[in-house]
């Protein structure tokens, strides 16, 4: 049994990235207090951007193409599964015109809703679902999301030119 | 169990219009939606099935959910209890006390089941089981025993492990059961104890956490090791105690893969990192599935099909403040 004890440690808390700014991340993505979608995100070591977690704050604001990660808390029976927060973020026209993929995070015990924000997000705006993690994500699934969204670009950059 | 487990010195009046910890409110939510009753389920539509079973196997389900039964026993009356007076926010304690109730409701469906599926002599017999077997007494001493501990911190761990991992040698039956259409009504009862031991952990884990910043780092140090202990000593006892349930009908190693993902998932909860890995964490896919209906689902970024991806299928969208 081999143990990967360098763990968890602490995280630094975050609210989001400041309220009605612009990013040029090509990753963004949603984390509630608990924080185990923001530290996934964190092990990739991409730049990122984070919707900022107050649904009163002024959402942020997408520069150019990217992938969202979006949490699934186990919405009863199936409604409200979407946060809040990004159901803000996309209601921008020009956020929904940039984005190109989602990344669900959940919980199989959630059994029919897992990952369901994501599924929902991805039918409404027509773009693939890539991958799908629980909680904080195995060291598998940080390898396998980075080596995704780089051929990912790649073939979006092809399909461009 | 002779020592008491301490109570509140002081309350007062819970103001849920001033809120400390969102989570507290989010989680009463969804804990209030998730609510459920067994006597809603039509559990007796699973008689002819429990007849197809063999009396081996009758017993091991019935063995199975004694052990289910124990485990909610002690959370509904000792472990939710406990975390309650070291709660940070009047709403933490509310949030347990709804924890407490559901552990007790679940530990009510499995009589349930029994009295739907068995006689009184075949329900008696498989709780002087639980009350004989040496592995089952043993996990349920060790959780009480840090329950009635002074280390509030200690005891969101073990609180988080039994919801997060000390079932699944149990749960797993029933989603086998399912995988091969049997005992189906069964299996959608144990979802929702499912669905709801997921909302718990994840609760209690990130009262852990919380926890976990109001000190040093020696502390957090001390606290991690004894995690890791924790679940290596209840890993132990877990792996003997699948030999003992399911060595009979040859299904222990596939268990143990069960084990293993959901020990990952219970470390996770507390923000630590997956112990064990991928390769000892491949469940059998028709349990995962049973699990959860879309968990096996290709969603590898571009496996299967060359240059394309699975654009998500239409779903229905009830969710407000959705048009746009």
């Amino acid at each position: 049994m081999t143990a990967l004890l360098e763990a968890g440690g602490t995280v630094e808390h975050g609210s989001g990235n400041a309220p009605g700014s612009s990013t040029s991340a090509s990753l963004i993505y949603f984390s509630s207090a608990s924080e185990y979608t923001h530290r996934f995100v964190r092990k990739l070591g991409l730049e990122a951007a984070r919707v900022p977690l107050y649904t009163q704050d002024e959402t942020i604001y997408a520069q150019r193409p990217y992938v969202l990660v979006v949490p699934t808390y186990g919405g009863e029976s199936g409604k409200n599964s979407i946060p809040r927060q990004v159901l803000k973020f996309l209601k921008h026209e020009g956020n929904r015109a940039m984005l190109k993929g989602v990344i669900g995070a959940g919980n199989t015990n959630f059994g029919t809703t897992y990952c369901l924000a994501a599924d929902k997000i991805a039918a409404k705006c027509g773009v693939p679902h890539l991958y799908r993690f629980e909680l904080m994500g195995t060291a598998e699934d940080v390898v396998r999301v980075k080596e995704g969204l780089e051929e990912f670009w790649k073939r979006q950059l092809k399909n461009q030119q | 169990m002779t020592e008491k487990v301490k109570l509140l010195h002081h309350v007062e009046a819970i103001n849920w219009n001033r809120i400390q910890d969102e989570k507290d409110v989010e989680v009463w939510n969804r804990l209030v939606n998730n609510f459920w009753l067994p006597e809603k389920v039509p559990l007796s539509n699973d008689v002819q099935s429990w007849a197809t079973l063999t009396p081996a196997e009758q017993e091991m389900t019935m063995r199975v959910f004694t052990g289910l039964t124990l485990l909610d026993t002690v959370q509904g009356t000792v472990g939710a209890v406990s975390l309650i007076p070291d709660a940070l926010t009047p709403h933490e304690e509310a949030v347990y006390t709804n924890i407490a109730f559901m552990e007790s409701v679940h530990a009510k469906s499995y009589s349930s089941i029994f009295s739907t599926l068995c006689s009184t002599k075949e329900i008696d017999e498989a709780f002087r089981w639980s009350t004989e077997n040496e592995n089952l007494q043993k996990k349920a001493q060790i959780i009480v025993d840090y329950y009635v501990g002074d280390d509030p911190l200690k005891k969101r761990v073990a609180s988080t492990l039994l919801e997060s991992f000390l079932f699944y040698s149990g749960f797993y039956l029933p989603m086998y059961w399912s995988s091969r259409a049997k005992l189906t009504n069964t299996a959608d009862l144990i979802r929702l104890i499912i669905r709801d031991e997921a909302v718990h952990g994840y609760y209690i884990g990130y009262k852990f956490q919380k926890g976990l910043e109001q000190v040093d780092e020696a502390r957090r140090q001390e606290l991690k090791d004894y995690t890791y202990e924790l679940l290596y000593e209840l890993y132990d006892n877990e792996v003997q105690y699948t030999h003992d349930l399911y060595d009979g009908v040859g299904l222990a190693e596939d268990v143990k893969k069960f084990l293993h993902y959901n020990a990952n998932k219970a470390l996770m909860n507390l923000g630590y990192e997956a112990m064990f890995p991928s390769t000892v964490t491949d469940v059998n896919p028709a349990i995962l599935s049973a699990l959860s209906p879309n968990a096996d689902e290709n969603h590898d970024f571009f496996s299967g099909s060359g240059s394309s991806y699975v654009i998500g299928k239409a779903v229905n969208t009830e969710d407000e403040d959705w048009d746009f």
